[in-house]
């Protein structure tokens, strides 16, 4: 039941006391929620899994882990399964650019499936990053290392995958599990996949 | 445009994204606050990616950009406030 017209019997109005005390009430919990909200006032988070490890879809964590930490973020980048190899010190420097999968390639599928095609496709690439002047995957990490940017490497996909702990580079953190991703990712202000 | 002595100057001509801002910013924690950073660029985005890290980060302002695209030369002035 409905109805727009509001009734004179509709019980007494609220005195001026309960008004009064109403709006101390309201009062008193606005102020508890400020100092809440100041509590909280440290550096905003970011918290990146980086999943992939071919040449392409290396630079997107990077980037952004840099670029968030020049913004004052405090960055972690969990990478796990194939994202451990932009972390791995010999791995890294020879990420590969697959030459089939991407309709974009400048060649067909089929032909990109040919042996050697992936080479071809990779050297490309990295002509193109040289000539355009753009970082390398191994500058970018140590410009996130310097800057603060925590990069974690996965530990039970190191296992999975047969890498030792003294593959990555230093200042990489090990001994990390999902448990810690999510930890981050709770607190963080942006979560990225990658 | 207020007058401003340029304290110190960081070159990233050649550098593409992310590193002019990366730079920028490892360069300003170097400063003392009241400092002035130039920062020569020529990278075309650096404006856009300057600009905005400078309006989102605490303690530093911009303070004048200067885009000769003609000669693909971009110049940044970075104070740092505190």
């Amino acid at each position: 039941m409905s109805t727009d017209t509001p009734s004179a019997d509709d019980g007494a109005a609220p005195s001026r006391a309960e008004l009064e005390a109403r709006v101390a009430e309201l009062e008193a919990h606005v102020a508890e929620l400020d100092a809440a909200t100041d509590e909280d006032d440290g550096p905003p988070k970011m918290s990146i899994i980086a999943t992939k490890g071919t040449l392409d879809m290396a630079y997107p964590p990077l980037i952004l882990a840099s670029t968030a930490a020049a913004f004052g973020y405090e960055v972690t980048v969990f990478h796990t399964f194939w994202g451990l190899d932009i972390l791995h010190e010999e791995r890294s420097k020879d990420l590969k650019l697959s030459a089939v999968g991407n309709p974009n390639m400048p060649l067909p599928n089929l032909l990109g499936a040919l042996p050697g095609m992936d080479r071809l496709t990779t050297r490309m690439m990295e002509k193109r990053i040289a000539d355009n002047d753009t970082a390398t995957v191994e500058e970018l990490l140590g410009t996130g290392l310097d800057m603060g940017v925590e990069f974690q490497a996965c530990q039970m996909t190191i296992d999975l995958m047969g890498y030792d702990e003294a593959d990555f580079y230093d200042g990489v953190t090990t001994g990390v599990g999902a448990a810690t991703a999510i930890q981050d990712m709770a607190e963080a202000d942006i979560q990225l996949l990658v | 445009m207020e007058d401003y002595e340029i304290t110190e100057t960081l070159d990233v001509t050649g550098q593409n994204c992310p590193m002019p801002v990366v730079k920028t910013k490892q360069a300003v924690d170097e400063l003392d606050a009241g400092a002035v950073l130039e920062v020569l660029a020529t990278d075309p985005g650096s404006v856009s990616d300057l600009g905005g890290w400078a309006e989102t980060t605490d303690g530093v302002e911009l303070l004048d950009q200067d885009a000769d695209e003609a000669d693909g030369r971009y110049t940044h002035y970075v104070r740092k406030t505190e």
